[in-house]
Parts: C-alpha cells; sequence; structure tokens
C-alpha cells in the first residue's frame, strides 16, 4: 500500500507520519510537496500535524490555497484514503472535506498530554481493526482542537455515524471531565459520509511503538492496510 | 544624513566607558564615525564580549576524549560513535523576557535552536530553566504565563520537542526572572559546520527574514541593570517568527547536507554586525558587506539600524565558490530572501559600505580578540560568615513530619510541573522515550540503537551560601540525574546568571563558582563546551542569587535500557545509594518551613563520581528497575515523588531509617551524592556487593508497596505516615491552584 505524506510550508509531524509507516508498516511511502499537483499512484493521502504557514491567520486558512489541495480533494472524491491528522483535520475542515470548524482550545492553552479515546465506529477503512466501545490511549498536541459545528451538522454527524471518536475516561465513558479542549459532544475525530476520510485532532503517529508508551495508534494505520487489502463499501 | 557627533554624552549613550573609546580611537588610529561607534558598543557589550568573565572562563577543563567543539563556536559538539556527534547549547534570555515575557522567552528559543543547526545537526530536543518570585504576587504569574506560553510557541509551532527542565522561586528572582533555554541537536562528523569566512572572493550570503528595527541595541540592554524605567526597554525586545525559522531550518540544512556552504552564523544578538565581524575574526579574514543589497522589512533604514538590528531568523553564511546559484534556488524554494550581500576578503578588515560607498571599515578582531578583559575586583559578602552559621538548636523540630511532608510537596519549586509542560508538545518528531516529569528526559536516536539523557540544574541557594560548593553541586546534581537515567555523562554546557559585575561580591561569587564547577568537572569526568554568561541580573540594586545552571547530555548505548524515577511493582526493594547525610544546611524544607537560608553545602566529589559509576554499573546489569536523585525536599521527597508515576495509582512505600541528628534531618535534609533505587528483592545482594566494591555507603531502607508512605525511626515509632495518594494530590494541586484561586499579594517592588 502506497502512502503520501503531503507537506506544507510550517508541516512539522510530516516525518512522524513518514517513518511510522516505513519504519513500522513497512509499507512504501513519500512525501507530496504543496506546491505538487501529482498524487497519482497513492493509496493514501495523510495530512499531518503541524503548523501550516505557522496557522498565523486560522489554522489551516492558508494551507487551503495550496496547489496540492485541489488534487488532494479529487483524490477523495475518488475514493481514495485520506487520514488529516491534527492541523490535517484543520486543514480538511477548511478545504470543506469535512464538516465543522475548530475552536481554540476552552483553556485557551496549547495542550500536549495522553487522552483516552472511545471508538464510535469501528465499520470506517481507520478503525476496522477496533472494536466499538473499546478506549484507545493516544496523545493530542494542540492550542485549537475544539471541534464545533451547528446543530444541523452535527445531527446528521450522529444519524450517519460520522463521530469516530470520542473524548472518553479511563472507563470509556464519554464525560465533560474527559474532555481536553471543550470539544463539542467530547468528538475528537469525524468521517465525511462516505467515510473515505477522516480528520482526529490526536497523533496515532505518536504512539505505534512499544518504546513510545502506546501500541494504539496502530491500529489505525493497521486498519488502512486492512482496508486496502479488502476494500469494504463504504 | 547629518552624521551625528560623538560626544561624551554619545559615547555614555552608548554603553561605553571613556578609557573604552579611548581603546577604540587607539586600534582604529582615528576616531570612529556614528557607525562605527554604534559596532563598537555591541561587540563590546558585557553581552557579546565577556569582558567581565573571560579570565575568570578559562579555568574550565574543555578537553576530553569525546569532545569535537569546545567553547568559542556557536554550540559545542561531542561525538558520539558511528559518525555521529551531538551539538548542544544553553542560552539566557533573561533581560528580554522580564521586558516582554512571551517574545523575550519565545526568542530565546528561536536563538538557541538556530546556534544548533548552525553548526550543522538537526535539533532534537530543548529543555528550559526558569526561575521567578513568588506566584502569590500577580506580575510574577503574569510573567511566569507569558514565558511558558512563549516558549510553547516557538518550539510547537517550529516542531521541536520541548522535554523538560526545572522551575525555583525565590524573592530574588522578583525583579529578575531567570530565562535559559537548552537545545541539543544531532549530527554526521562529516557534517559539522562553523562560523567562519574561509576563502578570499568566496560570496557572504544574507539568508532567511528580512531587516526591520527591532531589537537594536538588544545586546547593550541585557548589559545593564533595571531600574523603574526598564518597560520603556520594550521596542529593544525582539518579535519571534517560528514559521519563518522552520523554513530556514529546513533550508539550511539542505544547503549543508548538499555541501555548498564554507561556512555559517546565525544573526543573534548584534545581528549583522556579530556574525559578519566574528566570522570574519575565526577564519582570519575580513568581510565586506553592503548594506543596499540588505533585505529590509521598512524603508529610510539607516546603516546604523541595519547593521545593529536584532531581527530574528537570519542567518549569514559564506557559499562555497560556483554553489551561489545552487544555495539560492534551495532557498527560493522555502520562500526565504537569498542575498549575496558582500564576499570574504584578506584584509582582515569588516567594510561596511552602502551601494558602494565606504561606511565604516574596522579590523575585525578588534572587535572581537582586541575586545577589552577586565579583572574587576573580587570582594566576598560582608555577611558570608552570618549566612552560613546555622544554629540547629534554635531550629524546632516538627512534630508532625506527614504535615511538613505534604507542605514541601506543594511548594512551588517542588511541586508537579505539569501545568507547565503540558503547554510544550514534548512529544513531536517521536523520539522522546522518557516524558517530561522525571530526573532525566530521553531521546532515542532515530536510526541507532542509541538514546540521549539530558537535564538543566542550578541551585541558586547554595552558591549565595558557598559559591564554590554550590558550583561543585551544580554540576554533580545535573550529572546524577542523566545518571539515573541509566546514562553515561559527556559533557556540560552551563548559564552563569549573576548581578552586576562591577560589584567586588557578585564577581566574587562568580569567580568561585567557576572553580568549583571546573573542579566538578575534572572530577566527573564532564568537560564544558561552552555556555552563557549573563550579568546585570538586578534590579534597583536587588540582584539574584548567583545561579549556575548547567546542562548534561548524556549518552545510552542501548536506550531501551534506561531508567525512570519511578517505582514499578510492589514488593521491590528500596534502596539509598550514597551517605545517610542529615544536612538541613541551605535546604528548601529550611527555607519553607522555617523561613531560613543559612547554612553551608558542601561536596565529597570523589564519593560522588564513585555513586555514577555503581548506578551505570548496577544499570548496566539490569538491577535496577528505577533511580531517582535525592535533592530539593530530601529524602522524604524523593521516596513520594517515586510512587508518583504519570498514569495509575500511586505508590506507597515502607521505610525504616536510621537517625542519627534529629529526624527533619534525615527526611528533609539535601545532601548531596545520594540516590534511591528500586530492584526486586533478589538483586539486593548483589547490589550491595558492587557498592561495597565501589565504595559507596548502601542502605538497604524498606519495600515498594502498599497505600501508604510510611517512614519509622530508629526505636520503630512512625516519622510519617501519609497515603500515597493524598501526597500526590498535594503535589498536583499545588501549582493549578495558585494560577487558578491566587492569595494575591503585593509585589513589594
Amino acid at each position: 500500500m502506497r502512502f503520501g505524506v503531503v507537506v506544507f510550508p510550517g508541516s512539522n509531524n510530516d516525518h512522524d507520519c513518514y517513518r511510522v509507516v516505513e519504519d513500522v508498516l513497512e509499507e512504501p511511502v513519500e512525501y507530496i510537496w504543496h506546491q505538487d499537483s501529482d498524487v497519482e499512484g497513492f493509496d493514501a493521502l495523510i495530512l499531518p500535524g503541524g503548523f501550516s504557514y505557522g496557522d498565523y491567520l486560522r489554522t489551516g486558512a492558508i494551507a487551503r490555497f495550496s496547489p496540492v489541495v485541489e488534487s488532494v480533494k479529487r483524490f477523495a472524491d475518488g475514493g481514495g484514503l485520506v487520514l488529516g491528522i491534527c492541523n490535517g483535520f484543520q486543514i480538511l475542515l477548511e478545504i470543506g472535506l469535512l464538516p465543522g470548524a475548530m475552536l481554540r482550545n476552552q483553556s485557551l492553552k496549547f495542550v500536549c498530554q495522553y487522552v483516552n479515546l472511545r471508538v464510535e465506529n469501528n465499520e470506517t477503512p481507520f478503525t476496522n481493526q477496533c472494536v466499538n466501545g473499546e478506549v484507545l490511549r493516544v496523545p493530542i498536541a494542540h492550542n485549537e482542537g475544539a471541534y464545533f459545528a451547528d446543530q444541523t451538522t452535527l445531527e446528521a454527524l450522529r444519524a450517519n455515524q460520522q463521530v469516530v471518536f470520542s473524548y472518553c475516561d479511563d472507563a470509556g465513558r464519554v464525560v465533560e471531565e474527559a474532555n481536553p479542549n471543550g470539544a463539542l459532544e467530547n468528538i475528537a475525530g469525524i468521517v465525511n459520509d462516505r467515510g473515505n476520510v477522516l480528520g482526529m485532532m490526536p497523533h496515532p503517529e505518536r504512539c505505534s511503538e512499544e518504546m513510545l508508551g502506546s501500541l494504539d495508534g496502530l491500529k489505525i494505520f493497521r486498519s488502512m492496510l486492512a482496508a486496502a487489502k479488502a476494500p469494504a463499501t463504504p | 544624513m547629518v552624521e551625528p557627533a560623538i560626544t561624551p554624552d554619545t559615547i555614555a549613550d552608548h554603553g561605553l566607558t571613556e578609557e573604552e573609546y579611548d581603546r577604540i580611537v587607539e586600534l582604529l588610529g582615528r576616531p570612529p564615525n556614528h557607525l562605527e561607534l554604534g559596532i563598537f558598543s555591541v561587540m563590546w557589550s558585557e553581552h557579546c564580549s565577556y569582558k567581565s568573565s573571560k579570565s575568570h572562563l578559562g579555568k574550565f577543563p574543555t578537553e576530553g576524549p569525546h569532545i569535537v567543539q569546545g567553547p568559542g563556536e556557536n554550540a559545542g559538539i561531542v561525538d558520539i560513535g558511528d559518525g555521529l556527534a551531538l551539538v548542544f547549547k544553553i542560552e539566557s534570555h533573561n533581560h528580554p523576557s522580564f521586558i516582554e515575557p512571551f517574545q523575550g522567552a519565545a526568542t530565546g528559543v528561536g536563538g538557541i535552536l538556530r546556534d544548533i543547526f548552525t553548526m550543522g545537526a538537526r535539533p532534537l530536543a530543548s529543555l528550559n530553566s526558569l526561575r521567578f518570585g513568588p506566584l502569590q504576587i500577580p506580575k510574577n504569574r503574569y510573567l511566569m504565563e507569558g514565558v511558558v506560553a512563549g516558549i510553547a510557541a516557538y518550539g510547537n509551532c517550529i516542531g521541536v520537542p520541548t522535554v523538560g527542565g526545572e522551575i525555583h522561586f525565590s524573592e530574588v528572582y522578583n525583579g529578575n526572572p531567570l530565562v535559559n533555554v537548552f537545545n541539543v541537536g544531532l549530527t554526521r562528523h562529516d557534517r559539522i559546520f562553523r562560523g567562519r569566512a574561509d576563502g578570499a572572493g568566496n560570496a557572504v550570503m544574507y539568508v532567511g527574514s528580512k531587516t526591520g528595527r527591532d531589537g537594536i541595541h538588544g545586546a547593550t540592554m541585557a548589559s545593564e541593570d533595571f531600574d523603574e524605567t526598564s518597560e520603556e526597554r520594550r521596542p529593544t525586545v525582539q518579535v519571534g517568527d517560528p514559521f519563518t525559522e522552520k523554513l530556514l531550518l529546513e533550508a539550511c540544512l539542505e544547503v549543508m547536507e548538499e555541501n555548498l556552504i564554507v561556512g555559517i552564523q546565525d544573526m543573534g544578538a548584534a545581528g549583522l554586525t556579530c556574525s559578519t565581524s566574528e566570522m570574519a575574526s575565526r577564519g582570519n579574514t575580513g568581510i565586506t558587506v553592503d548594506l543596499a543589497r540588505v533585505p529590509r522589512r521598512e524603508e529610510g533604514m539607516s546603516p546604523y539600524e541595519i547593521m545593529l538590528s536584532e531581527s530574528q531568523e537570519r542567518m549569514l553564511l559564506v557559499a562555497k565558490p560556483g554553489q551561489e546559484e545552487r544555495v539560492r534556488e534551495v532557498f527560493a524554494r522555502w520562500n526565504l530572501d537569498c542575498v549575496a550581500v558582500g564576499e570574504v576578503t584578506d584584509d582582515g578588515l569588516l567594510r561596511v559600505t552602502d551601494d558602494g560607498r565606504p561606511l565604516a571599515a574596522i579590523p575585525a578582531v578588534a572587535l572581537t580578540e582586541h575586545a577589552p578583559v577586565y579583572e574587576r575586583p573580587l570582594a566576598p559578602p560582608d555577611d558570608l560568615a552570618e549566612r552560613q552559621s546555622l544554629d540547629l538548636d534554635r531550629v524546632y523540630i516538627p512534630e508532625d513530619c506527614s504535615a511538613v511532608l505534604l507542605e514541601l510537596l506543594a511548594s512551588p519549586s517542588i511541586a508537579n510541573k505539569e501545568w507547565v509542560w503540558r503547554q510544550y508538545d514534548h512529544m513531536v518528531r517521536i523520539n522522546t522515550v522518557v516524558l517530561p516529569g522525571s530526573d532525566a528526559a530521553v531521546i532515542r536516536l532515530p536510526g541507532t540503537a542509541k538514546g540521549v539523557a539530558m537535564s538543566l540544574d542550578g541551585n541558586g541557594r547554595w552558591c549565595w551560601l558557598d559559591p564554590r560548593e554550590g558550583g561543585k553541586r551544580a554540576v554533580a546534581e545535573a550529572a546524577r540525574n542523566v545518571v539515573c537515567a541509566g546514562a553515561r555523562p559527556l559533557a556540560i554546557t552551563n548559564c552563569l546568571n549573576f548581578g552586576n559585575p562591577e560589584r567586588p561580591s557578585t564577581m566574587w561569587a562568580f569567580a568561585e563558582v567557576v572553580e568549583g564547577m571546573a573542579e566538578a568537572c575534572e572530577a566527573l569526568g564532564t568537560p564544558v563546551t561552552g555556555g552563557n554568561v549573563s550579568f546585570y541580573n538586578e534590579t534597583l540594586g536587588t540582584a539574584v542569587y548567583p545561579t549556575p545552571v548547567v546542562g548534561v547530555v548524556g549518552l545510552l548505548e542501548d536506550v531501551s535500557k534506561h531508567l525512570t524515577q519511578w517505582f514499578k511493582d510492589e514488593g521491590d526493594a528500596v534502596v539509598l545509594l550514597g551517605p545517610a547525610s542529615e544536612e538541613l544546611g541551605g535546604s528548601e524544607y529550611l527555607a519553607v518551613v522555617h523561613g531560613l537560608v543559612r547554612g553551608r553545602p558542601s561536596i565529597d566529589l570523589g564519593l560522588e563520581r564513585s555513586v555514577h559509576e555503581l548506578i551505570l554499573k548496577a544499570a548496566g546489569e539490569g538491577l535496577l528497575k528505577s533511580a531517582h536523585d535525592v535533592s530539593d525536599g530530601g529524602l522524604a521527597v524523593a521516596l513520594a515523588e517515586a510512587g508518583f508515576q504519570p498514569s495509575g495509582h500511586p505508590l506507597g512505600c515502607s521505610i525504616s531509617l536510621r537517625v542519627e541528628t534529629r529526624p527533619d534531618a534525615a527526611l528533609f535534609g539535601e545532601g548531596p551524592s545520594r540516590v534511591v533505587v528500586s530492584c526486586i528483592p533478589d538483586n539486593v545482594q548483589r547490589l550491595q556487593g558492587l557498592a561495597e566494591e565501589g565504595r559507596v555507603p548502601f542502605t538497604l531502607l524498606g519495600t515498594v508497596g502498599g497505600e501508604d508512605l510510611t517512614v519509622s525511626g530508629p526505636d520503630g515509632k512512625p516519622l510519617i505516615s501519609v497515603a500515597a495518594s493524598e501526597a500526590k494530590r498535594s503535589w498536583e494541586e499545588s501549582l493549578p491552584g495558585l494560577f487558578e484561586r491566587p492569595q494575591e499579594r503585593d509585589f513589594d517592588r
């Protein structure tokens, strides 16, 4: 399975995603520079975390105008797998591949810590190696991670089971105390209605090796592999 | 433009003395013009010239088998085998952080990162050492929030993890917070670059951000005391742009990987002036720079402003002949300015021109090697004997040591710093093996089995009481922290934060600290590869404690064998390696509970080295499950902290303690060279054997396990008995509580 990691000026988790695909998954992977518009031949694209264009205006707002973005949209429209992590999720919101918007953390502070994620929908190409209700330990690291959507959008997300991950406590309960950033209904990750585009604030690439403290992130990458091998109808 | 006249007032405004001015005239063979005066003033400022400290810094040992680059470059370099090298350095940004905490601290991070990647290394991880006045004072909370947010904003955006450090609080830092930042990077021996301008005729290229009016005379500002008007200095603080620095980092590493350049130096303090004169001076060459070609952010900037601007995210490099175009292409891809602004010459002069019109011509070495060096007068403070006398008969022994333990755990200098480090991205680049909170941070080195452990440490209180012993103990503790991660300390960098050097007592403390540190570096086999001196940390005549901050890097050949400070399993044995000292002088306990900063700390460096060797040996044999340095708050705090693993229920332990003098001294004394380790009971005998071989005192203290932390005295009487969860709560809730529910007090200055 051939992965492409899209690099915007200011991306800084590009290398981490690349290493996990190459060293842990042992699959082919290439960087895609933001000025390239060719994403042919890839089976999945990763939009990594970081601070594209410094996030000086609004997270992802300038990355939206990079030449590569139109290609990413076409790739997604064609059913290709797109995983946006952290800043990648923020960019997916800005380019309209996912609904909703991101607000600043309720604390108004950057927060980097491990959180618990409850798997809400394991029938996606990103979660087929998980069970529903399973609790994953995955770190977050962001300043603007409070997911927000209007009531109509939220109802549609719920109706289509597009909420994939929720922040939860150790026991898997989705409670306010387990919400690290003020996200609406503890939403940590969503897919598009077709199910081939996932945006998530937590960083699975940071917990895909035993030495780093958790292997839970690997389940997401392994799910993508499994989906590519036996394409499920989304 | 009318050239301003040089008057005694102009000279004084530039922070130069009359003698210094006469020396300039002598070196030039004529009076300087206004631009030249500005150039001399920044290069001869304390910050750039080290004129008060130079004669002392020579006492540091700087050579050793691992040392690739000692002091004098942008950063130090140590060899770690397999063709790899670590590049590391510490920098202070104390003055700007007091004036503008967010940008002051942010640009400190930007500066230290440039020092690392200018040598050819990709930054691996940052640490920081911070000191503030008590948080009950609103101004100190404002400073700390701003500094932490500034460090976070810069480090997080550029994508270099901030993996730990230290924070201390004391009244003496009220008007003078200390903000020291450290970074370590990784490079290969065949990709080390230096700040040298070699090869006459080679192009001198300016890369990075455009030049603006920010930060003019920042170095001079950092070389003065503060008073009520200091906040008017805000325009001398630069503004950071971590996004541009990220681009600059990637572009620089690309031209280095392609081997396109001869030398490179960042434009930090004193900007274009410092980079041109230092590069020429190191290369025994000259540099001509034409200001008309310098990319500018605003119109109408004078040559003086361009030469003295401290705009951030700029570098000066010398290209290899014929490679200028390729260098330009790389920087263009990253959307950065890259302009040939001049060339290397063979006449030894720093020549400044404006579209060919000569503006200044100064021998480069006049600005660097020929800067004044002062042997400032030294005298111990009048009250030294009083500080050092501690009459313990007049210090009551608390009845409830459990309550004292809880109080110490909540003392901000000891309490959990998660409120701070959760604001730092400490995991980016997926190399952080030990997350913040343990004695040392551990980073794995990608593509190898190796790891690097690092720690920053200092203790101003000890140095105020006895600068020589305090200096020794600062080095010993930083090295011990790295040893507690199972790593062998290789070398140190240091940041020496002091008051006004023109005060003989400050200079005496400085000299003593340096000699103490030098002795410890010799004894522990950790040479000094460079560092930073920050004087004038003084507001309205009140100086900070003499505060050396020591950064140590250590190597783990096999990173999977690293240790952390936390107990692992119930039933494991708890052992104290090192002397069973009961030294109360200079302790956090004495300061917090009794309001006393008294005593005379000391250290036996031979024993310290033996403790290091013992732990490394035991760790190498796989005998140890944890190792935690006994420091602030003494043995009782160390035992409590060892039970506070990052996740899950805290672990208690039952300990029995011999008490020779008094229970508070045995529990809370901070005698050095002590480490609490845990191991399976079957390994106790082997560990004891190794300790005897290594002549290190060995004390079996007790067992890990249970809900409570209990310490009983010689007669079996309980000295401490608290629930581990209660202890953890006290330790965890202190810092957030101070920010969220402050009990305000007036800023007394």
